[in-house]
């Protein structure tokens, strides 16, 4: 019995542009995965407390504010402090090229900039999942 | 009536069984194209009826050519760029700057905390401050803004919306301080609070709250800044969450009615404020039906404000259109290509008659514009305006059996569409059960299969890929702007007479709480320094936050 | 298959240190494992029998997320540990579910005693209610007070999850028009109490009155019990303290009848039988190996050589 993939798609920060989050979601339940999707205005601790309580497999964060610097690595910190610094965390948004190093070394496993086909995404997921031996 | 063309209609039929076949059968036409290939007089309505009733003269009902008699012969659009970041010092550069290479009028982008109402040492602040716009946190940072200035001689349109009527205050007393009275101020506040609920997200209070706080803003503005136009619908941000070109206009129609409504119920007679009612719409990539879509919005606002509302005064059919050119277009993948969607979109919005004009700068997709990629955008709008011959004849594309089908059809589709909302109970009963969210996210989503399965082709992105993206200078905001707004902040709080601020925001308490006009206590606030945290806290304490309905 | 000491250390983490993330990786390993749900019911089972089942379904837009997130916060005030499990449903095509109930239960996330749960509808091992009822166990045992179930009340699996509840509350909404929807779906004949939100919107009344007609026209789902019509706002926690206590009314109410206990035995009743049922035949196909043996007739039978019938005959007779 294979298991069902569970994403936590979510917003950190006060960005309210949901469109990208949104139609990323869709995607993943369409490609059979399970999102918990938390709306807007999520701290770093809620998501973190929203992923440990979910069981999540991955947390997918939408970001356009620019902020993305200090919230990620943040979300990843928190994770760790909960104990669940072995979640695949992954991030999209308005993000340049030259901040996606940093935030690598940060623990997000992958950005996906605008325009990324969500195939591109839901292709990512499931190669890391069977990589880890989850199906 | 229609004429009956039947001449044409027979040459019509000849050529489709003739020549029209003989190359389809050799050649088939390129997929995923719009159904209908060619348009005659056979599908639009030539009598000259038609042409008195609903094409028209500009200026005049129903304003299908236009809001003005002369348009751009008389006046140019006005061109601004939108634009704010870190403090307000560095904003305020901009701004000169940008004045200098000729903006005709300012747009200011404030900070995702100042937006929702969060000073800059607020703990939801951390990593936003000055990061999409400007951080404001008191009247002393919008004093900063607008130094050197002066309030009479520009129009300013400020994208607020929760905390407007905070932000216009402020902007009142800075012109008080330069000595212009309040009668002479002109620009717009966004204050569409409807929109954010659906399609923005920088909403603070719940619905009714808001409609309270734009209804006192409409009221307060009729007799203390009578050329300010008091609310800016979007259009817009509905499209860009990825609703469809009749959707942008239905769904921001229908919040029109409500705040209308709302405007009624209190009292106001329509030509009060309808005068003062503008608009921001998209200017999508397809130069072709975004010119229908201005002409039938027109069209169509003229006969709801004048049959459904009653509005007398010419100015109140009037529909007052700021365009900017849609971001979401806009790609990450070779940036430089979007110099040239922009300029399209531009083009297209001038022929379609656009009041007023902000468009993007080619690297919007990968952070906010530099000096350059701003003054890039500013040069588009003017080579349109001076070169290109768009802006020399008033809406040159009429006539065109294209355009006035599209018009027609645009026209129909969205007053169907009105029609269903008002049906639900009108916007808000639509937004609170999640069904205007719902609707534009099924567009989004079928928007992007499309891209995904090669119906649509993005240049660059699912075609022509390939190509540097590093070599595009970026903007980057300095996250040491938190650290400077706190020291500020701090510094103002232990400068300003307290014992004013506490009673000020006493004051605005109990007035939030009856059903007086909330603009004067707001006022006073302002100016006693309360910052822009503190008087929004105070309003929350009474209004309570809106909390996001399940739209997914 | 999970370890046993593995088990253990998580079941020990979980119940007696009340870990988020060791609930969490329970209720998961029991969704995706019959065996290991099995072994984790079976572990945890004299840890349980303390927490109160309470079920809100309806149909969407009622507001359910709304008021399970309204009662969480009153009982947490009174000091109550509370689960709650969100049911949405997953999509027949893909599989795949949007679980976005959360969305309105953000205050809830970092309340160190309260565990929430998202789920989709998923074809699970024993049925959706088996898996509803693994991780309203694991609650339980791990110190829930209370566990509120929420679910969309159209489908027939949802309608079992709602058998699982003490106490459930059937929501509807004035303009929706719902309520001969609930009644195909059988909701309103298995409520025990009627909830109409958005209570100080038109036509509330009208609904209300409705509800209570149609409630005359069936038999009441327990003899002596007759659903009282409670409104609510629940958006401006209006009607939610006297909803709370008309849940303690019903409670109070059955436990001081004499077949107090009959809902629930019937409940574990059916719950044995079903999962001993599942393991002897599980059983039996191995043991004799009846799988094979079908496959290697079944030609033969649709050609009408062997009968089918007399074949199921021979082979129960193998056991008694």
């Amino acid at each position: 019995m294979s298991k069902t993939i569970r994403v936590l798609v979510t917003k950190p920060g006060l960005d309210g542009h949901d469109r990208g989050a949104k139609v990323v979601a869709r995607a993943l339940r369409d490609a059979g995965f399970e999102v918990i999707y938390t709306g807007l205005r999520q701290t770093p601790e809620q998501i973190a407390a929203a992923a440990v309580a979910e069981d999540v497999d991955v947390v997918a964060m939408s970001l356009l504010s620019g902020a993305h610097n200090s919230l990620f690595p943040r979300v990843v910190e928190c994770l760790k402090e909960h104990g669940a610094g072995d979640i695949l965390v992954i991030g999209g948004g308005v993000i340049p090229e030259s901040d996606i190093p940093f935030l690598k070394e940060h623990g997000v496993a992958e950005v996906f900039t605008p325009g990324t086909p969500t195939t591109v995404t839901v292709d990512y997921i499931r190669k890391a999942m069977a990589e880890r031996g989850v199906k | 009536m229609k004429e009956k063309f039947e001449q044409i209609a027979l040459e019509k039929e000849k050529w489709e069984q003739g020549p029209l076949a003989k190359i389809l059968t050799k050649a088939p036409e390129r997929p995923h194209l719009p159904e209908q290939r060619i348009y005659t007089p056979l599908d639009v309505d030539t009598s000259e009826e038609h042409y008195v009733n609903k094409i028209g003269f500009p200026g005049q009902f129903p304003m299908t050519r236009g809001g003005q008699p002369t348009m751009y012969r008389g006046r140019l659009w006005t061109m601004r760029s939108y634009s704010g970041f870190a403090t307000a010092e560095e904003s305020n550069q901009r701004y000169r700057f940008l004045l200098d290479q000729g903006v005709t009028g300012l747009s200011v982008a404030f900070d995702m905390p100042t937006q929702i109402g969060y000073d800059s040492d607020h703990p939801f602040s951390e990593g936003e401050v000055g990061k999409v716009g400007v951080a404001i946190d008191s009247l002393a940072d919008m004093e900063k803004l607008f130094e050197g200035i002066p309030l009479d001689k520009v129009s300013t349109s400020m994208t607020i919306n929760a905390p407007a009527m905070v932000i216009l205050a402020m902007y009142q007393a800075v012109g008080e301080k330069q000595g212009v009275a309040s009668q002479l101020l002109r620009g717009t506040v966004q204050n569409d609070n409807l929109k954010e609920y659906i399609a923005r997200g920088t909403y603070i209070f719940p619905p009714r709250a808001s409609m309270r706080m734009t209804a006192d803003l409409f009221a307060y503005c009729k007799d203390n800044i009578p050329k300010w136009n008091t609310i800016s619908l979007g259009g817009y941000h509905i499209r860009e969450a990825g609703a469809t070109m009749t959707q942008e206009i239905a769904f921001s129609f229908a919040n029109a009615i409500a705040y209308i409504q709302q405007a009624l119920d209190v009292g106001l007679d329509i030509d009060d404020f309808a005068g003062r009612i503008s608009w921001i719409f998209t200017a999508d990539i397809n130069v072709l039906e975004e010119v229908a879509k201005f002409r039938a919005a027109r069209r169509l606002w003229a006969k709801i404000l004048r049959d459904r509302f009653g509005a007398k005064k010419t100015s109140s059919w009037m529909l007052r259109v700021h365009c900017h050119t849609s971001g979401s277009v806009l790609t990450a993948q070779q940036p430089i290509n979007n110099a040239v969607r922009v300029a399209l979109q531009a083009f297209g919005a001038v022929l379609g008659g656009t009041n007023s004009m902000a468009t993007c700068a080619f690297d919007e997709a990968l952070s906010i514009p530099t000096e350059e990629s701003a003054t890039l955008a500013l040069r588009t709008q003017q080579i349109i305006a001076y070169e290109s011959g768009a802006a020399d004849i008033i809406d040159p594309l009429a006539g065109s059996y294209y355009i006035e089908a599209m018009t027609d059809k645009i026209e129909r589709d969205a007053e169907e569409l009105i029609e269903k909302i008002e049906k639900m109970g009108g916007a808000v009963a639509a937004i609170e059960s999640g069904w205007m969210q719902n609707e534009i996210l099924n567009s989004a989503y079928r928007h992007q299969i499309s891209i995904e399965q090669g119906e649509r082709t993005i240049v660059g992105v699912n075609k022509f890929t390939g190509g540097d993206v590093s070599n595009v200078n970026l903007t980057k905001v300095d996250p040491s702007v938190r650290d400077v707004q706190t020291a500020k902040i701090r510094d103002l709080k232990s400068r300003r007479d307290e014992a004013e601020v506490q009673a000020a925001l006493a004051e605005l308490h109990r007035v939030a709480e009856s059903t007086e006009n909330l603009f004067p206590a707001t006022l006073r606030a302002v100016k006693a320094y309360a910052t822009l945290g503190e008087i929004c806290d105070c309003l929350r304490d009474v209004f309570g936050e809106y909390v996001a309905v399940k739209t997914i | 298959m999970i370890q046993t000491d593995h088990l253990e250390a998580l079941i020990e983490e979980a119940c007696t240190r009340r870990s988020h993330r060791a609930v969490a990786r329970l209720i998961s390993m029991a969704e995706d494992d019959p065996k290991d749900s099995f072994q984790i019911v079976k572990r945890i089972y004299p840890m349980t029998g303390n927490a109160y089942f309470v079920g809100i379904t309806g149909p969407p837009g009622a507001g359910k997320s709304t008021i399970t997130d309204k009662i969480a916060k009153l009982l947490r005030q009174q000091g109550a540990r509370v689960g709650i499990v969100a049911v949405d449903p997953s999509s027949p095509f893909s599989g795949g579910a949007i679980l976005g109930d959360r969305i309105r239960m953000n205050d809830l996330a970092l309340d160190p005693d309260v565990f929430i749960r998202s789920m989709g509808t998923r074809g699970y091992y024993g049925g959706l209610s088996a898996a509803v009822d693994s991780a309203a166990k694991i609650f339980d045992a791990c110190g829930c007070d209370y566990v509120l179930i929420e679910t969309v009340g159209v489908g027939q699996s949802e309608v079992d999850i709602m058998q699982l509840a003490d106490t459930l509350l059937v929501v509807s909404v004035p303009g929706l028009g719902d309520e001969i929807q609930m009644i195909k779906a059988g909701l309103l004949e298995i409520a025990d109490i009627l909830v109409v939100n958005k209570a100080d919107r038109d036509g509330a009344d009208q609904v209300a009155g409705m509800l209570k007609t149609m409630q005359m026209l069936g038999p009441p789902r327990e003899e002596g019990w007759m659903p009282p019509v409670m409104m609510t706002s629940a958006q401006e926690n209006r009607g939610i303290a006297e909803l709370l206590e008309c849940i303690e009314q019903h409670r109070a109410w059955r436990s001081s009848r004499e077949t107090a206990d009959r809902v629930r035995s019937d409940r574990l009743r059916g719950e044995v039988v079903r999962l001993l049922q599942a393991e002897l035949c599980a059983r039996a196909f191995a043991a004799h190996h009846l799988d094979e043996e079908l496959d290697s007739l079944l030609g033969q039978m649709l050609e009408r050589k062997v009968n089918p019938y007399d074949w199921i005959e021979t082979k129960a007779r193998l056991f008694g």
